[in-house]
Order: structure tokens, then sequence, then C-alpha cells
């Protein structure tokens, strides 16, 4: 694989029409952003085993935008969303949220198994500290969202996989944040079952006018989703392209858009895999 | 609607059909998991009754008929009821305050990490620590009384308990302390929602380990620290040593062993229990 990625020629003209590409900068935009982060550096560790994860990082996502993150391993996808998530600081630069409420998905549900599906969601609540009364209708409603009606009082394991992420989502929608990150959260899920939850994601975000960093890296799933796709190169992570998708609105995974855009994602990603195979 | 019906039929695609549990079902599963242990204990008895037909050391050793008769006696005639309420009115005290002591000590090394350094090596130190040897230094302390028994029990569950509790807090996935902090849960919040519920298997097989020591260390008591007016297992144990009584010594190991058993058995359930309602017990 990596021979044919190396041998291959360099992608044609950059990215599509409507690419801004540019290593930093990139926000001309005038509407407010919900995330904004410039210069973001991080580095794990001192001296010789310092480890570089993100380098002079700059984005912004406007206030109801779903962005998508793209990059190989490696790329400071996670960490990004870490730090965005105030789980992690910057080694330099600076992070904005505004004050917005964030919460953060995972790959994995990270549910607490010994809480059924409602307690799971209540628990966010609590810690946000909502009245008793209004827990329960909230937590109601909350799985009525994620289309788990009758299912609160299941454990975790008694769920399948897409249950089980539906369920951590109703969780993070429980914190009330105007922001949710997620951290590949489809990525353990069959193809399917991935399909009707990127209709699902669309039709909440819809409702509920969040925003959304979504970090994957499934070409076809950030061209499905983003409003826009930023491109992060590896090892450190840096934005080396930025695809604005014009708003097609809901589109289908397997539409020829899609799949256009996935196949200049990929050459872009491609030839940044390219770079590291010495 | 489309995705939405889709959604339903495939949630109900991938959820487990409920098992169906029918009464002959269970009746077998039962006697699967008893026969091994009947078969067992005949073996045992056999083995038993042939020494003690062959005629060796025939002026002590009994055989299971007279051993059993003379439990049946202390049952229906003596005091055994009394004994092993005095034994166990000692092992509930003991056990309850090493409880208290095991978790909070746990709950501090767990919580401080100068505290850990200090003495986290020692509690393991404690527990590896055969109880008999604190016997004369809780007599001398002490005299012969209660606290004396009671000091040795606490010592020899305690650091089971605290350890298992420690074990516990080390060994919350870090991924759901991660989601944990994503909620907003800080300090105690986190650890009352959080990290105790996360570490409750790891402190209930401390607790089932704590006990195991508990029941030792009383009996290693009992056998040395003899109280007036409280006649417990141990000392009517050393009575019969003295009087080389084989059958009432034998019938009275019994006894221990079957209470050990026994309350090992209710924490194994409460284990179980736990394990079934977090998806992590292998249902066979």
């Amino acid at each position: 694989m990596s021979i044919t990625n190396r041998q291959a020629p360099p992608p044609g003209p950059v990215p599509g029409a409507s690419a801004i590409s540019g290593n930093g900068g990139g926000d001309t935009g005038q509407q407010a952003a919900a995330v904004r982060l410039t210069d973001v550096t991080k580095i794990y560790g001192s001296g010789g085993s310092a480890v570089q994860a993100l380098d002079k990082v700059s984005l912004s996502v406007a206030d109801g935008e779903f962005v998508c993150l793209i990059g190989a391993s490696g790329c400071g996808k996670s960490t990004l969303l870490s730090l965005v998530a105030g789980l992690d600081t910057v080694t330099s630069g600076e992070v904005a949220t505004g004050g917005r409420r964030v919460s953060l998905m995972f790959q994995e549900p990270a549910l607490l198994p010994w809480l059924t599906a409602g307690r799971n969601v209540e628990l966010a609540l609590r810690a946000r500290g909502v009245p008793r009364d209004e827990r329960r209708t909230r937590t109601l409603e909350l799985l009525d969202t994620v289309r788990l009606t009758g299912f609160g009082g299941k454990r975790p394991h008694e769920l399948s996989g897409g249950m089980r992420q539906r369920v951590a989502m109703a969780r993070a929608l429980a914190q009330d944040a105007d922001v949710l990150l997620m951290d590949e959260p489809f990525g353990a899920l069959d193809a399917m079952t991935r399909d009707l939850l990127h209709d699902e994601l669309e039709r909440i975000c819809a409702e509920r006018t969040l925003t959304v960093l979504f970090v994957t890296h499934n070409v076809r799933e950030a061209a499905r989703l983003g409003d826009r796709v930023i491109v992060l190169s590896s090892r450190p992570g840096r934005v080396i392209g930025e695809y604005s998708l014009p708003r097609m609105g809901p589109r289908r995974i397997d539409s020829s858009e899609v799949s256009e855009v996935a196949a200049k994602l990929t050459d872009i990603l491609r030839e940044e895999m390219g770079r590291h195979g010495h | 609607m489309a995705t939405d019906q889709a959604l339903h039929g495939l949630d109900s695609l991938e959820l487990a059909p409920a098992r169906s549990r029918d009464p002959g079902q269970l009746a077998r599963r039962a006697w699967a998991a008893v026969w091994p242990k009947l078969l067992a204990i005949a073996l045992v008895l056999a083995i038993w009754e042939l020494i003690a037909a062959t005629g060796w050391k025939h002026y002590v050793l009994k055989g299971p008929g007279p051993v059993f008769a003379n439990l049946w006696d202390q049952a229906v005639h003596g005091n055994l009821w009394s004994v092993i309420g005095a034994t166990l009115q000692s092992a509930v005290a003991g056990y309850a305050l090493a409880l208290l002591i095991g978790t909070t000590v746990g709950l501090l090394v767990a919580r401080i990490p100068p505290l850990r350094a200090a003495v986290g090596s020692i509690i393991t130190g404690l527990q590896t620590m055969p109880s008999i040897a604190w016997v004369p230094f809780a007599i001398i302390l002490f005299g012969q009384n209660p606290a004396a028994i009671l000091f040795v029990v606490v010592l020899g569950a305690a650091p089971s308990i605290a350890n298992g509790l420690i074990s516990g807090v080390d060994y919350t996935p870090p991924l759901l302390l991660r989601a944990g902090r994503t909620m907003g849960l800080r300090g105690l919040a986190l650890y009352r929602f959080l990290i105790l519920p996360a570490s409750l298997p790891a402190y209930v097989a401390g607790m089932k380990q704590g006990w195991a020591f508990a029941w030792r260390s009383l009996m290693a008591g009992e056998l040395v620290v003899s109280i007036i007016g409280q006649f417990s297992i141990g000392q009517q144990l050393d009575v019969y040593q003295q009087n080389l009584d084989f059958a009432g010594a034998t019938a009275t190991i019994i006894v221990i062993l079957v209470i050990g058993i026994v309350v090992d058995t209710i924490f194994t359930k409460i284990d179980r229990t736990i394990r079934r309602r977090r998806g992590v017990l292998e249902e066979v």
C-alpha cells in the first residue's frame, strides 16, 4: 500500500475550487466563532522524549457549524479535542470557546456499566445540578431524542453497540452543551448502523442548532457530514487544508457528491502519508 | 420516517432474544453444580472410613460414624449452638471493625499520594503476616480478654479490605474517568458517582479475602486466648485437644469448615450479582 502511495502523483488542483488552503490563519469569517484555536501547540513530555502533537494549529468553528477534522494516525485529532474540552492544557497558543458549554463523546460509549441507560443520562444532569423532578422528565425526553424510548431501564451490556453510542449521545446532550466534540464516535460501529446514526446526528443537530467538531479518519464520513472539512498533517498535527462543502444539506453517503469529495480528501491524505514513508 | 423505522428494526435485530428459563433447566443446572460436591464429600468419607478400618492409631482415630454422632450429640445435648454463637459474635464484631478501619485507611491511602508512599507497602506486608504471630503481642498488650481477640481479627482482615479498595480505585478505567470529568464531575462527586462504584468489585473481593483472614485469625486467637465466662469454638477445640478427644476435635473442625464455607458462599453470591449487573459475568 505505502509504495503505491509514495508513487501516486500529487493530487490534482489543490482540493477543489472551494478549498481555502492554508497553514494556520484561514479564518476570515465575520460570524461569531463558537470555537477558536489560535496557534495552538501541544508538546507532551520534555527533553529528548518530547512529542509534539500539534504545531501552531489555528482554526475556528462558527456557531451552528458542523466541522469534520480528518487526518491520518498521529495527527493529534484527539489531543485537539481534549484541549477544547478543557481536559488538557495547551503548551502555547490559545483555545477559546467564549464560555460555551462543551461536551465530548468518545469512540467507545464509556457508559458506567453499573447504571442503567436512563441513570447514565441522569448522572450528567445531576452533575450540572438539575433538580430531581426535572431530571426524570429530561432523561425521558433525551432518550426519546435518540430514539431509545422504553430502553431507559436496560443496562449498557444489554444494549447493542449502536444503542450504547446513542445513550452516550443522550448523555452528551444532557450536558446541555452548545458545542459537541465527537472523537470518532461511530468508528467502532458497522457500516449500516453508522449510516443510520449519521441521519440521526444530522436531525439532532438541526433540532438543537449544535456546533459540532467531529473527528474521524473516514473520508466518506467527513464528506457525508461536514459543512467544512479540515485536514490535518501527522506528527506534528498541522492544518494542511480546508474543504468547504457548499451547503448541500442532507446527503446520502453513497451519493456522487460525497464520493467526489471523499476522493479528493483521500488524495490529500495519501500525499501526506507518503511524506512519512521513509 | 424511514430512518426511524430502520433504526428500530436494527435495534430489535441486535438485541439478544430473551432467554426462557424453564424450571426443568434450572433444576438440571442446580444438579450439575451439586453432584460433583456430593461425590467429593462421599470420597473423603470413604477414604476416612477405610483408614479407620485399617486400625491405624486405633487408640485415638475414629471413623466418620463416631465423629458425626459426637457432632449430633453436641448439637442436641451439648453446648454447640452457644459456642457457635459466642464465636460468631466475636467474628461479627471483629469483622465490622476491620471493615470500618480497612475502608477508612484504604480510602485515605488511595486518595493521598504521600500517605500511599508511606504505608502502601506496609499494608501489603501486614496482609502476608501470619495472624498467629500477633497473638502473643495482643495478650501482652490486652491480657486474656476479648480485646486481644478483636485486635488479632482486625489486623488479619483490615489489610485485605484496604488493599481491595485501593486496587479498585487504581483500576478505575481511565476512559470512565475522562467521561466523568467531561460531565463535570470533580473531587468528591467524582469519587461518589464514579470511582467508588467502579471499585466495588475489587472492594468486595477484598472483603471476601478479609473474611477468610478474619476467620483464621479468630480461630488462632480463640485457641490461645482463654476468656472466662465465654466458651468459644476455639476454646472448645483446645479442651478436646487436652482430653485427646479425636471425635470431639474433628466434629469441631467440621463446624469451623462449614461456617467458613457458608460465609464465603455469601460473598461469592454478592460478587456474582455485581458482575452480572455489569455484564462481566459469563453465563454458563
